[in-house]
């Protein structure tokens, strides 16, 4: 194990700087498996107190910490520095979002596409008084939908996304499916509306770059793919 | 650093985008103008961590009665809980858990299409024969389920957000509570928002420890508002240490581990909670467990070369049921500790995990004004929910209890704060609003001492760790609250080097450093004052529970110099709404 990783850190203040420049920082090795966060709190903390970025959870579920490490999307949270395999890491902020400060993204646009698509049960009869009935096999189909965390890697890898400012993006169709998806819902011909836009499914060219950054494993272009097929064999 | 203070008027004004925020603001914002402020994006929220489960006797896989839970929550808290708060709890569960599920909450479910229930650590069938089956659960990432639909929720109702809000003083005037200061992360700008009710619900406080199981944003800021505004904390040295921390991390490895049929083994591979509990073992509540592995450890019993952990087991259950119901701590465990729990047992710690206390309410998140003989007054126009608010969890809280407190009191909150709205006009802000917000804030981005951050975090979160944490005694309490008052003077010699207005980190972490050692002094003077062994709160010096002399909340509040904590005390609400009242007893599991 090497004692020290080299940190290249995008850094960017639109208060005093003209434009964006890289930082360099030698990280300490501290313990076998050391987390790209931990080197990141070890510079904040000990090297250079005015880095900015976000994280809270530090396990891989809050989402704050997507930033693209080496020319890869992910959360630097649940990443170890050894598994990246260099001692020379490039830390930049999630591409195709507007940068705020340091790794710091303007998620805005991303949140924007999430509402359009209506993310939530949508029921047009009265609840029963206990739970709906779900079967296990029903129940199951939300697996590998539902544990989106929303961190921005899938739709920020996407140049769809990147070149059309209006295409909904993958993190926004997956969630949509997540509901197409559930027993419980009634909702499928007005999101399938939303869905079935030149700015919406049809733009995907299934070069499945969401699939690889997906740090939850999950396969967005799938649930785009499923989505197509629900509208080919629907009469609007 | 800008000047100009932004000004907006809302009806309610929720503080924390965590279920409890989340689940206050869907009734609010139903009828009146809402604001809900978060330092985060609401879905990076802590209940997002939550992971084994949310109980309630529904009685969907065996008989099961709310009575029986409310003993349960009762007896585990070591009889500090208000039992009017916990018949609340426990009565109105049934139908909120449905009422989540009605709004999407993918729940894991029954051959029969139901919601489907596991056991947990402390939760039993008859007061106390053996372990039910209560936690209603998705996989193990209940937390992450409840928060999204619930924010989903929100974006339907079209409830107005104000995300990487950071909030510097809690307003009040003629004893009414009515706005919030906040600074806002993304841009430097300072707004005061004015309002009729405000609800609290902005959470935790166990980044105080070295081995935690907390998010970076869980720094008691609530708390320290609270404190700073003339409210009391209830309770504050009684922090919950969970059994199973991973070793190393400190991340959460979920009790529902233990549920599904996992057990702790010393380095002598024997099963040693069958010893501390026999009837329900590893299934015995938290306290307790954190005990016994530290016991364990204490005697050399600990597993690995410094003998300074116990193992988790659970691949005798297979593979397939691990990854169905157990699929995040699967990767968890891969990742933070390189174990495959489908093969090998998983290391693990006590952690610091949840403020078993907080701001004193009424049985409908009303805070309280208290009173040492029970003559509380309700604070005009001020709420709280969540694991900020108090008394409920006694002094331990059941595993599963704190997803369900969010939703019951989250909900009640805002049913409250809702009617207070109707009810009432908002009472003018006082001249000097927002100045002391103010000048804190400036006082540290102007700041070029000495210290940084790092050295006294870490100085702060090692003493609090070693000295206030599973096992204290007076001699390690006054030593910390020793250096508790040095890192105190060193934050008057502090250095923010970034000057930024645009998503200043370092500024951020300054202010919540600054409430951080305020909580930690709370934690050291509670735990000094209370003389004897209960729930949480364990005394070497003092092993036994001591009802005639501490059968009472500890208030802990600030004196006029903004700095000293004080001690008070009031007597616990042992009475019911409507039922008997669950004496204390002897507590055996």
């Amino acid at each position: 194990m090497k004692d020290t990783v080299t940190f290249e850190i995008f850094r960017y203040d639109p208060e005093k700087d003209k434009e964006p420049y890289y930082d360099t920082y030698k990280v300490e090795i501290r313990k076998p498996g050391m987390l790209v966060l931990e080197g990141l709190n070890q510079i904040k903390w000990e090297l250079d107190t005015t880095l900015s970025f976000r994280r809270s959870c530090r396990e891989g579920v809050c989402g704050s910490d997507g930033m693209n490490i080496n020319g890869v999307n992910m959360l630097s949270c649940i990443v170890k520095i050894e598994d990246l395999k260099t001692d020379h890491l490039i830390i930049q902020p999630l591409p195709g979002m507007p940068v705020m400060r340091d790794l710091v993204v303007d998620v805005s646009d991303f949140f924007e596409k999430f509402i359009a698509v209506k993310p939530y049960l949508i029921r047009k009869s009265p609840p029963p008084d206990k739970e709906y009935f779900q079967s296990p096999e029903d129940r199951k189909k939300l697996d590998g939908l539902y544990e989106c965390i929303m961190c921005g890697c899938c739709s920020s890898s996407c140049p769809s996304y990147w070149a059309d400012k209006k295409y909904l993006g993958p993190h926004a169709i997956l969630r949509a499916y997540r509901y197409l998806a559930d027993s419980r819902d009634e909702g499928m011909d007005e999101r399938l509306r939303i869905l079935n836009d030149k700015h919406g499914v049809w733009r995907c060219h299934t070069i499945y770059n969401c699939v690889e950054a997906c740090p939850k494993e999950l396969n967005p272009t799938e649930a785009v793919v499923k989505t197509r097929r629900l509208l080919l064999d629907r009469d609007f | 650093m800008s000047k100009k203070i932004n000004y907006h008027k809302f009806d309610v004004i929720v503080l924390g985008a965590g279920g409890a925020g989340l689940n206050a603001a869907q009734i609010t914002s139903q009828k009146v103008k809402t604001a809900v402020i978060s330092e985060v994006y609401p879905t990076r929220s802590h209940t997002v961590s939550a992971q084994g489960g949310i109980c309630a006797a529904l009685g969907n896989m065996e008989e099961d009665h709310w009575i029986w839970h409310m003993f349960d929550t009762v007896k585990g808290g070591d009889y500090l809980s208000d039992q009017d708060v916990c018949e609340i709890l426990c009565r109105e569960a049934p139908e909120k858990i449905i009422e989540l599920e009605h709004i999407g909450l993918p729940f894991s479910r029954t051959k029969d299409g139901k919601i489907a229930q596991r056991p947990f650590g402390g939760h039993t069938a008859e007061f106390g024969k053996r372990a039910v089956k209560r936690a209603c659960y998705a996989a193990d990432r209940t937390g992450h389920a409840m928060l999204q639909t619930l924010y989903e929720k929100s974006i339907e109702q079209g409830t107005h957000f104000f995300s990487e809000f950071y909030a510097l003083e809690l307003l009040t005037n003629e004893g009414a509570v009515n706005g919030v200061l906040c600074y806002d992360i993304q841009n430097g700008g300072l707004h005061i928002f004015h309002a009729k009710a405000v609800i609290f619900a902005t959470g935790g406080m166990c980044r105080v420890y070295k081995t935690n199981s907390n998010a970076h944003i869980n720094t008691g800021d609530g708390l320290a508002l609270a404190m700073r505004a003339g409210f009391s904390w209830s309770d504050p040295e009684f922090p919950q240490f969970h059994p199973t921390g991973l070793y190393g991390a400190g991340n959460l490895i979920t009790e529902a581990v233990r549920g599904e049929g996992g057990y702790l083994l010393n380095s002598k591979g024997e099963r040693f909670m069958e010893q501390y509990a026999p009837t329900i073992k590893d299934l015995a509540p938290r306290d307790i467990v954190s005990r016994c592995i530290q016991q364990e450890i204490l005697e050399g019993r600990g597993c690995g070369e410094k003998k300074d952990y116990v193992q988790l087991k659970i691949d005798h259950i297979g593979a397939d049921v691990i990854m169905e119901k157990l699929p995040g701590i699967h990767e968890l465990s891969l990742i933070f500790a390189g174990v495959d729990c489908t093969k090998e047992p998983i290391p693990v710690v006590p952690t610091g995990h949840y403020q078993n206390g907080g701001i004193p309410t009424s049985p409908f998140a009303e805070v309280l004004n208290t009173d040492p003989t029970n003559n509380d007054e309700i604070v005009p126009g001020f709420f709280a929910a969540g694991e900020i608010a108090g008394c409920v969890h006694g002094a331990n809280r059941l595993g599963t209890n704190s997803l369900l407190d969010i939703v019951v009191f989250g909900r009640i909150a805002g049913e409250e704060a809702l009617k207070w709205a109707d009810n009432n006009k908002i009472v003018s802000l006082k001249n000097e609003a927002g100045n002391f917000g103010v000048e804190i804030l400036q006082k540290f981005a102007n700041s070029n001492g000495e210290y940084t951050f790092g050295q006294i975090y870490n100085d702060m979160t090692e003493i609090m760790q070693k000295n206030v944490s599973v096992y204290r005694t007076e001699e390690g309490i006054k030593e910390a609250l020793l250096i508790l008052d040095q890192l105190s003077n060193k934050m008057e010699n502090y250095r923010v080097s970034d000057k930024s207005n645009i998503y200043n980190l370092e500024l951020v972490e300054a202010l919540e450093l600054n409430n951080m050692i305020l909580i930690s002094k709370a934690v050291a003077n509670g735990a000094l004052q209370r003389k004897e062994s209960r729930g949480a709160h364990y005394r070497n010096d003092y092993p036994e529970r001591d009802d005639k002399n501490y059968l009472k909340h500890t208030e802990a509040s600030l004196e006029e110099d903004g700095k000293t904590v004080q001690v008070n005390y009031r007597p616990v609400r042992l009475k019911p709404l409507t039922v008997e009242t669950f004496p204390p007893k002897a507590r055996i599991y």
